[in-house]
């Protein structure tokens, strides 16, 4: 009983210690960076349950933002090899379980 | 006309017979023939053109080279040319026209292909999995923490900077107000001038009723006391209106108690603010007399007790003296009892007269940055004429203790000594006095000449006395007892005949002659303890207010009752004409009463 008990308080200190958002690579220029990571945490909290929602609505809004053509990626468990314009992409995770990359490449 | 007539376009003829009848010669017989042509012809064209492969259009040619006649049959191929050129040439000659015709050069196309560099681009592959971000997470969160912990330890660094930073502001506070130094000031001032709003008015308007209704007293209204914390326990041994600006006025403190001397103090005063000074100088050794410069009010000589002159120039920052006498430029070797500044020389250098009780009246010239000493007169207790040749004493110094100029005669001024003796000399006589008076029994602590009568000084002492005198008589023309020893005496700058006094034991005595000859119109005790002395005392130049030093360190201002400043009335309605001629006279008058008895009474 005890040994659960702590296992979710575990469980719930790590949803909490890693609710932030910690980008893994990205070639952007700062200002950019930190808007496209707002907006992957904006997207993602206001989709939590929907991964596709939430990536279009990040493909739809750095489209209008910086030019077409972006791609996004959302998910729990994936392996990816892209090819990107230089200084477009963003890997980053998100939420204790998320990944989301984003590029750009037309 | 309104009868309709429809029309009907039909392909039939209209005109055509419908009914056309053809003999057969088969059946011999006439024959209806159903058949009619509906066709008529309205117009024919004959065409002149003709086909060329048509067999028309080769008879034709075969007939107009047969025409021509000497064309030979070279090929068939010439054939059409030749009749051409000749057909054409027909042409030409027929309408006289010239054909030219001409093309441009086609420019060369040429083929041309760009194409940009495509933007750069790289390439990225990652695989995203749960234990993935889990690791990563935990390796970020690590470095957060050690970050903090590098954080903590500089904050502490910086708070303790801060601190550093906080005391070095706490040590120069001083630079902080000096910027705000003057708005301070006004708003010291403004408070001043609401808490003290009262004395304000009473200096400006309040007259004392009660005046009218006393014959001839009058009385000293309190208005402002002037006191500063660290110059309590000293005495005020000089005071000094500003002749420029009427309300501010220089306080001396130092001690007249021989056993207590230390140091002293210079402070200046402003009506407009009696709370706390406009200037401090303190010093080292106790002040005893300062005058300020009539014309250059920022300078001030000073006169101390351990025999130093001093000049301060409120005009420099800094507490110390910008001209100061040392042993070596002929300072005094005992307490310098008054300073007055005289008219510049003549190069135009200011200078001033010092008095002390080593017997040495001084003039001290100001040059550059340094102090140029002269002794005008060395005080020796017997003069040269009274006594025997032959004695074989030794000349003593005679002590001064106060001296005064006189206002119209430059070489003149008077000396009071310790021994109560009045000597008139002259600047120009280095040893010998013009007259010697001998007036009190003790030592003489003010000589003042009359601002307006040439003739006449007053004179006060210790032994209780003040004595007024015509120095050209050896007796004094008046005497009045103050029933305490007179610290000071000093004549009224709106009346000739006008003079005040303060005693030892506190009180304010005022008098008018041209009022009362034998006794003082206003006699007050001005101080709240009955131990206090009152030590000096100094008409304001303008206003009708005197200013009274004592020996606790406070100056009080006084307001002088109507009666106490009153104009002379001769008869009603008719007034003493005004000015200085008028205030001589006035003076002279009372002379002549006295000069008279007095003759008579020593020829008694």
């Amino acid at each position: 009983m005890a040994g659960t008990g702590e296992g979710k308080k575990e469980e719930a200190d790590y949803k909490r210690l890693h609710s932030f958002p910690l980008i893994r690579h990205t070639d952007m220029p700062e200002e950019m960076r930190v808007e496209t990571m707002e907006l992957c945490v904006t997207a993602c909290e206001k989709f939590a349950t929907n991964n596709e929602s939430a990536a279009k609505m990040i493909k739809e809004s750095m489209d209008k933002k910086f030019g077409s053509s972006w791609h996004v990626v959302i998910g729990e468990g994936f392996g990816f090899e892209v090819t990107h314009e230089v200084k477009n992409l963003l890997y980053m995770f998100f939420g204790g379980s998320l990944a989301v990359c984003v590029w750009k490449c037309s | 006309m309104k009868e309709e007539i429809t029309r009907i376009l039909t392909a039939n003829n209209p005109h055509a017979p419908q009914n056309i009848v053809r003999y057969n010669f088969k059946e011999r017989a006439y024959k209806a023939t159903s058949v009619v042509d509906q066709m008529a012809v309205h117009f024919v064209w004959e065409g002149s053109l003709l086909h060329e492969d048509s067999d028309e259009a080769r008879r034709l040619r075969a007939t107009s080279v047969e025409d021509g006649g000497d064309v030979d049959e070279a090929g068939g191929e010439e054939r059409p040319d030749s009749v051409a050129s000749k057909t054409t040439k027909k042409v030409t000659n027929q309408f006289n026209f010239s054909e030219r015709a001409s093309q441009t050069l086609n420019n060369p196309s040429r083929e041309r292909n760009s194409q940009t560099e495509p933007p750069p681009r790289s390439r990225f592959s990652a695989t995203a999995n749960q234990w993935d971000i889990y690791d990563a997470y935990l390796e970020e969160l690590q470095k957060q923490e050690k970050n903090k912990e590098k954080q903590k330890a500089t904050q502490v660094k910086k708070d303790n900077s801060k601190c550093k930073t906080k005391t070095m502001l706490l040590e120069t506070p001083s630079d902080d107000i000096t910027k705000v130094s003057k708005t301070s000031k006004v708003f010291e001032r403004m408070v001043n001038q609401n808490t003290f709003d009262d004395i304000a008015q009473d200096f400006k308007y309040f007259e004392d009723a009660s005046d009218e209704f006393r014959d001839q007293e009058g009385t000293l209204l309190l208005l402002w006391k002037f006191q500063f914390d660290k110059a309590k326990r000293l005495a005020v041994t000089a005071l000094c209106w500003n002749n420029k600006y009427q309300d501010m006025f220089a306080v001396g403190m130092g001690s007249y108690d021989f056993s207590k001397q230390g140091r002293g103090m210079l402070v200046f005063y402003s009506l407009k603010n009696s709370t706390f000074p406009e200037y401090i100088y303190p010093t080292t050794s106790g002040v005893l007399c300062l005058d300020i410069h009539e014309q250059h009010s920022f300078l001030v000589a000073v006169g101390f007790y351990d025999g130093c002159v001093a000049v301060y120039n409120l005009k420099e920052e800094g507490e110390e003296p910008v001209y100061k006498s040392t042993a070596k430029t002929g300072k005094h070797t005992d307490p310098v009892w008054q300073v007055r500044w005289q008219t510049d020389d003549m190069d135009n250098n200011h200078n001033f007269y010092s008095v002390s009780s080593d017997g040495r009246v001084v003039s001290w010239t100001l040059v550059k940055n340094e102090l140029i000493f002269t002794d005008i007169i060395r005080l020796s207790m017997n003069s040269a004429a009274s006594e025997g040749p032959g004695a074989a004493q030794l000349p003593s110094i005679a002590c001064g203790t106060s001296f005064d100029f006189h206002k119209q005669i430059d070489y003149l001024f008077l000396v009071g000594t310790e021994e109560g003796k009045i000597h008139k000399c002259s600047k120009t006589y280095s040893s010998q006095f013009l007259e010697t008076y001998d007036a009190h029994s003790m030592a003489v602590d003010a000589v003042k000449w009359n601002p307006f009568h040439p003739k006449v000084f007053i004179s006060c002492s210790s032994d209780w006395t003040v004595k007024i005198w015509d120095h050209t008589i050896n007796t004094p023309m008046f005497t009045f007892d103050l029933n305490g020893a007179v610290g000071d005496v000093a004549w009224s700058p709106y009346s000739s005949t006008v003079f005040a006094a303060v005693t030892t034991v506190g009180s304010v005595h005022v008098f008018d002659l041209n009022i009362n000859k034998y006794e003082a119109i206003c006699q007050q005790p001005v101080v709240a303890k009955k131990k206090t002395k009152l030590t000096h005392i100094m008409f304001n130049p303008i206003y009708p207010i005197i200013i009274v030093g004592d020996d606790r360190g406070y100056v009080t201002s006084l307001k002088l009752s109507p009666n106490l400043r009153k104009k002379p009335k001769l008869k009603k309605g008719q007034e003493m004409p005004k000015g200085p001629e008028a205030e001589i006279a006035k003076m002279e008058k009372l002379l002549s009463f006295l000069r008279e008895p007095e003759q008579s009474q020593d020829t008694v």
